[in-house]
């Protein structure tokens, strides 16, 4: 039975519970509910979840665990073939699955599968629709019966051990059911487990994504030196092996546009929000701010497009070749200039909308203050407002800068391929998130080097972005006690 | 000063300092005061008392034309101090609230040291040649403020870790550094405990003698004590206005009897 059946089947046994729960229930004091502890329906989601919530709890572990034991026991059969082991359990699997198609289209009886051999079996799977990249050794044919057996008593013993549980514990709900039952506190104790494994989902999914990035970090460093990924100054990738993986040039063109796209946001977002929370009339802020927010909101390969079809040759026009100034600093559209000011206008509106929060929670008795000595309204800005607002705005500038870094799109776009220390900002240079896009786009064998450079990489701007977060949390939270 | 004779002193204390006739305020359609006259006298104080919510913080605001700053209210009539129009267009009023200088409700010292709090005023406002002329304002104005004694040793210590009083009198010295001709107070001690509120109410007496001092409390023993003038608002009208004495001992309003009877609140 497929999973899907399971489900099906666990949910309608639940949905049967519910009725005949809240029928007992009300059966139980001759339909007047105010004998009863809880409502009825409470009895009807008490038993339903009794009979449901175990059922595809077991299931779903057992889904996540089959395949590893299946994997443990087809495994040792084919150590022998001189290949590499996982495209080895590939086939296996690939094999098994065609079999499987083929009987189900009714191209073999079940008996007939049993009784296989690996000559000729290729063709005869490619009539049923699986194309198998090489002619079957025995092994792995013998591998892959091993493979449908186990996968086959699995399925069985996963459908009867399901639905049995739904079906058990269904029942035990229904039995309890009696008007002291206190269905309305169980119900309240399941939403509360959902509600915790909910959150034990998202720490678990961070935890596993970062402890990843760990392992395959530590892997690359056990086949590539750490000193040479850290403090190398050539970043020149070759797949048939020999590679320079310096990170250095990759960080310098993070770092670099970064700085560029800040030099761009900071202080028109930051200009922005002065005037919008000082200035402005109650008209305009509602509509400028909303247009603001919008801007928050367009997909950052848009921002890459308008990087490469219209900044880069506007910049070329100028500082290019036969350009407006003369000089010819810039060989191409694409340069750190480019994919800076692209990114800088990306982070307008991030700066200026957080900026606008923390200057408009400086309280008002500090703007008259100010402004009852006699002080203009830029000089409260300048000499009140910024100074108490210092810290969030430093701290909002710190999220800016974690965003800059970690942004891919305007820079596969807008900043070119070359990884290079250069000084010149009309020069084509990468970033890391560029890279490591590039380092995995390929055909790359992903237990080489080349390609698990792509985790050190994730684990360095991870490392950059987390120290920088934290620091602009901390300087927030320090600033906002200071009102409170 | 002290070596003015007694007919000079008389004679200024009933010079006019401010003189507003038929003022109006509104905020949209709130008709928050109602053709109100009054005459200020300079170096004295004089109190506004009345229910909440009758208009002395609209009226005191127009008075160093601090309601500008709310988009939504509208003033007219006339406010002349020292017999120049403050709504006049040639006035600014940025000018114009140096020389009448508020203290508000809730202790507003800037997030800064006490020093940078007093010296602000006389900095923006350039009061200063140099450092030292500027230590001198800031002792004179912190020892105005009756506060000098508490806080000379921490003069660079952050002004928002004094206590609720402390911070208020250091809010009056702020104000009185930039030396105003007129302080307005609004409600100076209603943050305050007992205690502060004696020392600022002391304060309030010494004030008098370099400044016109017009006050909103709530509460009419305070009124009684450091007020000469007292005026009577209710529901935006100007009710009474006179001789603090009078005003509390034989009122000619009934409104203001029952108001400082307790009748009305
Ligand atoms: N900023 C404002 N915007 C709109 N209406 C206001 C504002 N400030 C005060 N008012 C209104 O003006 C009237 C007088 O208020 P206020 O002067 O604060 O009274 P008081 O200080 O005597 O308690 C009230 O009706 C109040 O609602
Ligand atoms: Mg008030």
């Amino acid at each position: 039975m497929s999973t899907f059946w399971i489900v099906l089947v666990v949910l309608a046994v639940a949905a049967l519970c519910f009725v005949l729960a809240r029928r007992r229930a009300l059966s139980a004091v001759d339909g007047d509910q105010r004998h009863l502890h809880s409502r009825p329906n409470y009895y009807g989601f008490s038993a339903a979840l009794w009979a449901a919530g175990p059922a595809l709890i077991v299931l779903a572990l057992w889904l996540a665990l089959q395949p590893l034991v299946v994997d443990r026991s087809v495994r040792p059969l084919v150590l022998e073939e001189d290949r590499n082991a996982a495209l080895v359990m590939s086939d296996v699997t690939r094999l098994a699955g065609g079999i499987d198609r083929a009987i189900a289209m009714g191209g073999l009886t079940a008996q007939e599968a049993r009784g296989l051999t690996a000559d000729g079996l290729r063709d005869r799977l490619s009539d049923f629709g699986t194309a198998l990249a090489s002619e079957v050794s025995p092994g792995v044919l013998e591998a892959a019966q091993r493979y449908r057996t186990i996968e086959g008593r699995g399925a069985l013993l996963r459908s009867i051990l399901t639905i049995g549980l739904a079906v058990g514990l269904g029942a035990f709900a229904l039995w309890r059911v009696a008007p002291g039952f206190r269905a309305r506190t169980s119900v309240e104790r399941a939403i509360l487990g959902a509600l915790i494994a909910a959150a034990c989902v998202a720490i678990g999914t961070t935890i596993g994504i970062v402890l990843s990035l760990i392992f395959n970090t530590i892997k690359f460093f056990g086949l590539y030196p750490a000193a040479d990924f850290l403090f190398g100054t050539t970043w020149a990738p070759s797949f048939g092996g020999g590679s320079s993986l310096g990170i250095l040039p990759l960080l310098w063109g993070t770092l670099y546009i970064s700085l560029i796209a800040l030099l761009v946001a900071v202080p028109i977002g930051l200009l922005a929000a002065i005037y919008l929370s000082e200035y402005a009339h109650r008209t305009v802020r509602a509509w400028a701010k909303p247009m603001l927010e919008v801007l928050a909101g367009i997909p950052t390969i848009v921002y890459g497009l308008f990087a490469l079809l219209t900044v880069g040759p506007l910049l070329m026009d100028v500082f290019g070749p036969g350009g407006a100034l003369g000089v010819r600093w810039m060989g191409g559209g694409t340069s750190v200039m480019t994919a800076g000011l692209v990114m800088g206008i990306m982070l307008i509106p991030f700066v200026s909308s957080l900026s606008d929060d923390i200057i408009n929670a400086v309280p008002q008795s500090m703007r008259d203050g100010s402004l009852g000595l006699g002080a203009t309204q830029s000089e409260t800005v300048k000499q009140v407002i910024l100074p108490a607002a210092l810290p969030g705005i430093v701290g909002a500038v710190l999220l800016a800068a974690s965003r800059a870094i970690g942004e891919t799109m305007i820079v596969v776009l807008g900043a070119g391929a070359a990884a290079r220390l250069d000084l010149n900002p009309f020069e084509a240079m990468t970033t890391v998130t560029a890279k490591i896009v590039s380092q995995l786009t390929g055909d790359a064998d992903f237990s080489s080097p080349e390609a698990l450079v792509a985790f050190a990489l994730g684990m360095t701007l991870f490392v950059i972005t987390l120290i920088l977060n934290v620091f602009a949390l901390w300087i927030v939270r320090r600033y906002r006690e200071q009102y409170e | 000063m002290n070596d003015m004779r007694l007919g000079d002193r008389a004679k200024q204390m009933d010079d006019t300092k401010i003189r507003a006739r038929g003022v109006n305020v509104f905020y949209g359609d709130n008709h928050a005061i109602k053709d109100v006259d009054v005459d200020i006298a300079d170096r004295m104080v004089t109190a506004f008392i009345g229910p909440s919510g009758c208009g002395k913080s609209t009226f005191l605001r127009c008075l160093n034309r601090m309601n500008d700053t709310i988009s939504a209210c509208k003033i007219t009539g006339e406010i002349k101090i020292d017999d120049q129009n403050i709504y006049d267009s040639r006035v600014d009023p940025v000018q114009l609230r140096a020389k009448v200088g508020m203290v508000f409700q809730k202790p507003n010292p800037f997030p800064k040291s006490i020093y940078d709090n007093v010296a602000y005023g006389p900095r923006i406002h350039g009061l200063a040649k140099n450092r030292k002329e500027m230590d001198e304002i800031v002792e004179r104005a912190l020892r105005r403020g009756a506060i000098w004694n508490e806080v000379k040793d921490r003069l660079h210590a952050p002004a928002t870790g004094l206590s609720g009083g402390q911070q208020q009198r250091i809010c009056i010295a702020r104000a009185v550094a930039t030396e105003p001709e007129v302080l307005l107070m609004d409600e100076p001690c209603s943050a305050l405990d007992p205690i502060a509120t004696a020392q600022v109410e002391e304060l309030i007496d010494e004030l008098r003698q370099n400044f016109s001092v017009v006050i909103v409390t709530h509460s009419m023993q305070q009124a009684a004590r450091v007020s000469q003038r007292t005026a009577f608002f209710h529901l935006g009208d100007l009710v009474e206005y006179g001789e603090t004495g009078t005003i509390f001992t034989n009122p000619e309003d009934s409104r203001t009897e029952s108001y400082i009877s307790g009748r009305i609140g």
